[in-house]
């Protein structure tokens, strides 16, 4: 887990929704993780900052949701780009040549696994199998779903978020 | 709603509603990433345009199965197989099948209209017509978005009968009879497990489906969450009133936002209902469904984990005993069961224990459903008997491998699982005579390997996942895996010994023998089995630092085929490396010291001179 390098620009706009959520849910069981998925709907990801709020929100202790929030691959610290693009590494994406879609994409945007570019624009991560392996390799950015790829298509893919 | 009655008047209606209407069904399931969704807005334009929305229905269903051909479209009646439709063959399909009653010939699925005489049904074509679908009955079929659809197809019967007429423990006793096990990957007696929670005192209990399909390659919950998310529900609330318990969770991967929607909606429309809520068909009995999304942590698959998760917590597995019937969610009984296994459930009330014991093998009673993938030419979802062999699955109803090649292994199970080599391709696919080869049903992947697949390379693969996954609470699974990936590193790279291999065998036995959960226990597996059936491989690796089937980088020597060569240049001139000599006219040669491995040589090649070994 990387350890956060850009600054926090949270709005009291968010703040408050945030603090909606958590009088919401704070007292249903095991909250913790309801509440912390939807400030990452929020905020987009989930900076120390927001982890604090939280805690202060729940009364449970910061080093708790720290702890949940770097266990689970879903959990952001770091924010993402205005286009998230996620590789499938799973089986059968990777018998079908996933891993040569994910260097090339590495290579082209020049970042690496969960960095962001320096214009915000795409964020990169591999991850395992969405489910559509009868499609395989397979990429997602943001929710649209790219199947059968070769390296050849993925300049004018890229393209299109531009 | 009270009667059984007014539900059947509900199915009469949508039964004369569905068979009134010509219907068009668009798989919108994994067929979403091939354009399904522009497909489904063209038709609904088109017969808008056409003046036949009123006779014509546009249906987005879940996962038909037969993902390689997608976006697939079925025109019902007639079942009248359409596959790889884009928008632009939309419409000479709506004016000359729906407008003038023929199928649309040039985007049929080619099977269909093999015979020049007649159009083959669906049902009736090779990937189908060996496929005996009772999870994935609904799927692909109704709509998935209306609660009349499902009921159309029996929907919510099975709940009422219990509610009117059967005793909790005759259930019980229905499900321990009927022999279903679970299908999530361990394979054990659902019954049991039912009458474990439902001699419980303890209250709360709670009903959990776990919905967290995390092993890669598997996505057959995922189909029945899109397809036919009512059947989960329907099942789960039976499985309350069988053991007692009025709080229902659903755990599903955040991974998997279309299911969520669904059953969402799904949840929404049975409340409305009155067959899911509070006082349910007017019997005084209360089930509700809470929906937890996970956030990508393939431990959270493993029943204790789950439920640490959906209290808030780390998904950190725990030790058992208790088991989760006795102590789990909230340290109170619970009970969990796979998505496909629910799926299983309202059918077996209906038809009885003895019609689904008549299904499948004796020790594996019912039906599997496989996700099928790899190298392979159909690849999807297939559901077939327990029982029904390997080659059945890979030859008869998937087609064999592409380009002719040869069928060198399968994986079943995911990373937990183990390979099935050629020798073993008569293997009956159920629990027991998978786990007798050394392999296991899992959840039901089926990665299908060609000789092009390096068995080294692909236990690294599956090494690679649980390293990452590892939840890190004991140490077996946390440093065993870890050091078990540092070997196959090793070996893939031409540096291991033949010791090193000793290593690797003594770890696997500590791990599967130490490790807490599930995922440490068995994460060993494919590199036994592939140890077991393809030691050859290893050791062509370590003593002669050669990968027999060209995939570790480090150990692929490419070499030019002297009478082949034509001197072209074009292989020196797209060498990266500047490792390729020769002169013009001339055979050219690699300086292995100097080559990168990366192959530009061979695919700019126009003459096939350069192999690689």
């Amino acid at each position: 887990m990387k350890s956060q390098t850009l600054p926090f620009t949270g709005t009291p706009e968010q703040a408050a929704e945030l603090k909606k959520v958590i009088a919401e849910l704070k007292d249903q069981p095991g909250a913790l993780m309801p509440i912390m998925q939807k400030a990452q709907g929020i905020y987009g990801y989930l900076p120390i900052e927001v982890q604090k709020m939280i805690a202060d929100g729940t009364g449970i202790p910061i080093e708790k949701i720290y702890g949940v929030s770097t266990f689970y691959a879903q959990f952001n610290l770091q924010p993402k780009g205005k286009y998230r693009i996620s590789v499938c590494l799973g089986t059968a994406c990777y018998v079908k040549g996933g891993d040569k879609i994910w260097d090339a994409l590495r290579k082209k945007l020049g970042i690496g696994e969960g960095e962001c570019t320096s214009d915000r624009k795409f964020s990169l991560d591999s991850c395992r199998c969405i489910g559509a392996c009868g499609m395989a390799p397979v990429m997602m950015i943001n929710d649209d779903v790219y199947g059968r790829l070769t390296v050849d298509q993925l300049d004018d893919i890229l393209a299109k978020y531009n | 709603m009270k009667t059984l009655e007014e539900l059947q008047k509900i199915k009469a209606e949508a039964q004369a509603e569905m068979a009134r209407k010509t219907r068009v069904l668009v798989c919108c399931g994994g067929c979403t990433s091939s354009g399904s969704l522009k497909v489904t807005a063209a038709f609904e334009k088109e017969i808008a345009a056409a003046g036949l929305a009123d006779k014509v229905q546009v249906v987005k269903t879940g996962c038909m199965g037969l993902c390689s051909q997608g976006p697939i479209v079925v025109v019902q009646p007639g079942d009248v197989f359409y596959s790889h439709i884009d928008e632009l063959k939309v419409g000479k399909i709506v004016t000359e099948h729906l407008m003038g009653g023929k199928p649309v010939k040039e985007y049929l699925y080619p099977e269909t209209i093999a015979d020049p005489a007649k159009v083959l049904a669906m049902a009736e074509t090779n990937f189908y017509k060996k496929q005996m679908c009772l999870a994935l009955r609904n799927c692909g079929h109704i709509s998935p978005l209306h609660i009349e659809e499902y009921i159309a197809r029996d929907g919510y019967e099975a709940l009422w009968r219990c509610l009117n007429e059967k005793k909790p423990e005759d259930i019980v006793q229905t499900m321990i009879d009927s022999g279903l096990r679970g299908r999530g990957g361990a394979g054990f007696p659902t019954g049991k497990k039912w009458l474990l929670a439902a001699q419980q005192k303890e209250t709360p209990k709670y009903v959990i489906c776990n919905a967290d399909e995390g092993d890669p390659g598997a996505f057959m919950d995922r189909s029945v969450l899109e397809g036919d998310p009512h059947v989960i529900l329907e099942a789960m609330t039976i499985a309350g009133y069988a053991t007692g318990s009025h709080h229902g969770y659903i755990y599903v991967r955040a991974e998997y936002p279309i299911a969520v929607q669904r059953l969402e909606i799904a949840i929404e429309q049975a409340h409305k209902l009155g067959v899911l809520g509070k006082n349910i068909f007017e019997t005084g009995f209360d089930f509700d469904i809470e929906l937890r999304l996970g956030a990508g942590a393939f431990v959270c698959g493993e029943g204790s984990a789950l439920m640490t998760s959906i209290e808030g917590n780390r998904g950190e597995p725990r030790q058992k005993p208790p088991r989760s019937a006795e102590k789990g969610l909230f340290q109170k009984p619970s009970l969990l069961n796979n998505v496909e296994t629910y799926a299983n459930i309202p059918q077996i009330i209906l038809k009885g224990a003895d019609w689904f014991k008549g299904i499948g093998t004796e020790g594996s009673t019912g039906t599997k459903v496989f996700a099928v993938g790899g190298k392979i030419n159909n690849t999807g979802l297939v559901e077939v008997p327990m029982g029904t062999t390997l080659r059945e699955v890979v030859y008869d109803i998937c087609g064999g491998i592409p380009n002719s090649g040869k069928f060198k292994a399968a994986q079943t199970g995911g990373p937990s699982g183990g390979c099935i080599p050629a020798d073993h391709l008569d293997v009956k696919m159920d629990f027991d005579s998978l786990k007798k080869i050394g392999s296991m049903m899992g959840s039901g992947g089926l990665i299908v390997m060609d000789e092009h697949t390096c068995m080294v390379d692909i236990a690294k693969f599956f090494l690679e996942f649980t390293v990452d996954e590892s939840c890190g609470k004991c140490v077996p699974c946390r440093i065993g895996t870890r050091r078990m990936l540092d070997i196959l590193n090793k070996i893939t790279m031409g540096q291991a010994t033949m010791e090193d291999l000793e290593k690797l065998e003594e770890l696997c036995s500590h791990i599967q023998q130490n490790s807490l959960c599930g995922l440490g226990q068995s994460a060993p597996n494919p590199v036994v089995s592939t140890l077991k059936y393809f030691r050859d491989e290893y050791i062509a690796h370590i003593v002669d630092k050669r990968c027999p089937a060209g995939v570790c980088k480090k150990l692929v020597r490419y070499t030019i085929d002297k009478t082949k060569c034509k001197g072209c240049t074009m292989c020196a001139r797209n060498c990266p490396a500047v490792a390729i000599s020769g002169s013009i006219r001339q055979p050219h040669e690699i300086d292995q010291v100097k080559c990168l491995k990366c192959g530009a040589c061979m695919t700019n090649c126009k003459f096939g001179a350069i192999s690689k070994g």
